[in-house]
């Protein structure tokens, strides 16, 4: 249907809804949203000549054929050195296996490859499957059920997803959607030792993949549309002992800010601010989860991760800048001290989680290479920051923004636009970017032979509206009911090839639905990606050509992998199963005759259940051989 | 005509613990010897298939009678729905963190004792109990609300992508309806039929 008006499509659409099959929304119109010229700033004009961008070899320790950890190393490059597989035989790669995970939830876990074993955790219940790669099939050596509380798939936000395991020393350590973290031994598949950390009953699970560097696992809870106060974790990796938690609100001694913590930006100076930038009390049930993904800097040696969203969504009931969320911190791992901290969105009003992936650069800028670190915003933005200080050097919008007028470098803040307030009992329209931001937690490539950094996101505005809610322990505390509709364009997803030195995308692919997948680059020259409609990618990573698709079970919303096998050649992994928040409608108890279902997500994404359906599978390709 | 049986589950539902005075019903049983049939007994045994009802094809609850057919029930029953947060798992009964309410699939039964059982009791994969938490003639008016959701009347009353704005009075033949559920593991809408994009 072709509308000339938004408001008349709308009316359009809208009327049979309920009756009839839902239908996805218009687009939000071109004139809605900034341009990259309107708002993107950066401290200096770029100058490419000064070096060449890579990750040190601190960070990204050369390529050993393995995938040991979802971001494959601390720079999180998800850069294989690998280059068997090229854009000239692409067209060739075929599943040489595909193994049923006997679960349809969504599976947003890395497959990892550590001795000639892969390792898959899937969505709740948490299954976890050891695979030998050195025999035909790769059959299984074990399988672990941690036998999660059934319970905590009911405070679990957006799907009951996880995002991986990781290995180390003789371990696999992942998270369970119930709270805990278990460390398996990779031989036998028993438990060496589980922690408690989460507690469901307060609406916390836990998600996110681990990190694990120097003997400590680094973990985060989930729960921030629960009026869960977010943390970190540090555990000893050998008895799984609480070393140090450190929460993102409340008092400076709770936070962990002390002497050391010297913050770029004068806004983020004072005491005990995780109090006074909120209405009293409200920082204990604020939010600010660490849901996303950690990060180890060892070249510094500092622990670095994204704040979530502050809770509730409705921004009425908490005046104030809601400090520490919706921002990033860098902590002395040993005793989890802040070093620095910066605020993406302070007072955020759009649910825009600061936890998506950091990628760490040595980069050239302002005429000289500096140590960064490459964040990809929920709000839109992409933010070059400089890892010894934390100071924005340049933040450029890569998706649909009109939330907000670019980043004030001098004093770091974001500039709102106030047209796009949220407000109870009035809709604001057309906000961009939406709920799940311009990208959501799936995290993108870097590839030092393009010096591109590959964007998997969406491209998805939304209308928002307030509304009063009460604190119930272990229930929702999210007070906004959101209706998201496709971003300019009308293509939900895309993929971006950023250049962030020249702070402009190379290339864009776009995509029908939201690119919900992470991406892999190879030194073959591809990047790899799957799209929620069930198909599995391979693109050129100087041009962005499609050169291979496959089509798979489900949609896939995983992270892609690419390693050596035992015989010497190069394999890419990758986990199909649709789900997730932009999946719910599929993987989830969900009726698509209900647009504010799923929070929101539900209205843009109604068409998805005739594309996909639900299911569970990991899949290895290779070329003939 | 009343079993002995059918009288003791009606003393049971005016408990709020009702599923703790079943499983001692039950546990009693189990421990006693093979059941001899009463002599007045005409029939067998019947067993209650679904869930949280009797055998009959009909039951009532007197705290049920006073919700049916009742706008001003389900119209509270809304505005409790949003001030308990239920909303926040259920949307406008499209569902997210938990289960759609505008379907037809009843998981737990769709008369309005079986809502209100839910509601009480909780539900082992993250439904909360609220029984002793919420007021009891509340906890009836939601059951209401939730039983409306799904009524042809309801969701054509809806104007708009956020449906269960118009809360139709659920009228008492609904309760003639044990409701459908899916098959355990699944997760897809089992009743519409969806038209793909290769049609």
């Amino acid at each position: 249907m072709r509308c000339k008006t938004t408001r008349l499509c709308l009316l359009l659409v809208s009327l049979p809804l309920a009756a009839a099959a839902p239908t996805v929304p218009a687009p939000v119109p071109d004139s809605e949203v900034f341009s990259r010229e309107q708002i993107g700033h950066a401290l200096a004009a770029p100058t490419p000549q000064a070096g060449h961008t890579a990750a040190s070899p601190a960070n990204a320790p050369p390529d050993d054929g393995q995938w040991t950890m979802p971001a494959k190393n601390y720079a999180s490059t998800r850069f294989s050195s690998l280059k068997e597989i090229t854009p000239q035989n692409v067209a060739q790669l075929t599943p040489l296996l595909s193994f049923s995970l006997a679960v349809n939830k969504g599976q947003e876990a890395a497959p990892i490859v550590a001795d000639n074993t892969m390792y898959v955790v899937t969505a709740y219940p948490n299954f976890v499957y050891a695979l030998d790669l050195t025999k035909p099939g790769a059959p299984l050596k074990w399988r672990f059920a941690p036998k999660p509380v059934p319970a905590s798939q009911g405070i679990a936000c957006c799907d009951v997803v996880n995002r991986g395991g990781t290995v180390d020393h003789g371990k696999y350590i992942f998270n369970t959607l119930d709270g805990q973290t278990i460390a398996l031994d990779v031989k036998t598949g028993l438990p060496l030792w589980r922690t408690r950390l989460g507690n469901i009953n307060v609406g916390e699970t836990i998600t996110m993949a681990p990190l694990v560097a120097q003997g400590h696992v680094y973990v985060g809870n989930s729960g921030g549309e629960l009026g869960v106060r977010g943390w970190l974790a540090a555990l000893d990796e050998e008895t799984g002992k609480l070393l140090w938690r450190a929460y993102s609100t409340g008092p400076d001694r709770d936070v962990l800010i002390g002497p050391q913590f010297k913050p770029f930006y004068p806004a983020d100076r004072g005491t005990d601010l995780g109090v006074s930038s909120w209405p009293p009390q409200a920082w204990q049930i604020g939010g600010g989860t660490v849901w996303g993904w950690v990060t180890y800097d060892a070249e510094l040696n500092n622990v670095i991760y994204g704040v979530a969203n502050p809770g509730p969504w409705n921004q009425e009931q908490r005046p104030g800048d809601n400090k520490w969320t919706a921002g990033i911190f860098a902590r002395d791992p040993a005793s989890g001290a802040a070093r620095w901290y910066y605020q993406f969105s302070p007072h955020d009003e759009h649910d825009y989680d600061g936890v998506n992936e950091q990628l760490l650069l040595d980069m050239p800028f302002g005429g000289q290479m500096r140590k960064v670190l490459v964040h990809i915003d929920r709000n839109g933005y992409v933010y070059v920051i400089d890892r010894h200080t934390g100071q924005v050097l340049s933040a450029d919008p890569f998706g649909p923004v009109n939330s907000s007028k670019g980043v004030d470098l001098q004093s770091g803040r974001l500039i709102v636009n106030e047209d796009k307030t949220t407000h109870v009992g009035r809709i604001t329209h057309d906000i961009c970017p939406t709920a799940s931001g311009a990208k959501d937690w799936n995290p993108s490539s870097f590839s030092p032979d393009t010096g591109l950094i590959y964007i998997p996101h969406e491209n998805i505005c939304m209308d928002w509206q307030n509304m009063e809610v009460n604190y119930i322990a272990g229930t929702p505390y999210v007070g906004a009911e959101v209706h998201m509709k496709p971003g300019p364009g009308g293509n939900r997803g895309q993929l971006t090839a950023w250049d962030p030195v020249n702070r402009r995308p190379a290339w864009i692919v776009k995509e029908n639905f939201p690119i919900w997948s992470a991406t892999a680059a190879t030194a073959g020259g591809l990047v790899f990606y799957g799209t929620m409609d069930g198909w599995f990618k391979a693109v050129d990573a100087g041009s962005g050509k499609l050169l291979w698709k496959y089509k798979m079970d489900s949609g896939v919303i995983g992270q892609p992998v690419s390693y050596r096998g035992p015989d010497g050649h190069q394999y890419i992994a990758v986990l199909s199963g649709v789900g997730g928040w932009s999946g719910a409608v599929v993987s989830g108890p969900v009726d698509p005759r209900d647009g504010s279902a799923a929070l929101g997500f539900v209205n843009v994404m109604s068409d998805l259940p005739k594309y996909s359906t639900a299911g569970g599978t990991l899949y290895v390709f290779s070329l003939p051989h | 005509m009343f079993s002995p049986s059918r009288i003791e589950i009606l003393a049971c539902t005016e408990i709020l613990a009702c599923a703790v005075l079943l499983t001692g019903c039950q546990r009693a049983a189990s421990d006693l010897p093979p059941p001899v049939q009463p002599k007045q007994a005409a029939a067998v045994i019947t067993s209650a298939l679904v869930p949280g009802m009797a055998h009959g094809a009909s039951s009532s609850d007197p705290r049920a009678d006073a919700v049916y057919d009742n706008a001003q029930a389900v119209a509270e029953g809304k505005r409790l729905f949003n001030q308990y947060n239920c909303s926040g798992c259920h949307s406008n009964g499209g569902g997210g963190m938990g289960p759609a309410l505008m379907d037809d699939e009843w998981i737990y039964g769709a008369r309005l004792e079986q809502i209100h059982n839910t509601l009480v009791q909780g539900r082992p994969n993250g439904m909360p109990a609220w029984g002793g938490k919420i007021p009891d003639p509340q906890l009836w008016e939601l059951a209401a609300y939730v039983r409306s959701m799904s009524l042809p009347e309801t969701i054509d009353a809806a104007n708009g992508p956020t449906p269960s704005q118009a809360p139709a009075p659920v009228p008492r033949k609904v309760a003639q309806d044990s409701g459908w559920s899916p098959p355990p593991g699944t997760t897809n809408n089992f009743t519409d039929v969806i038209k793909g994009p290769g049609q």
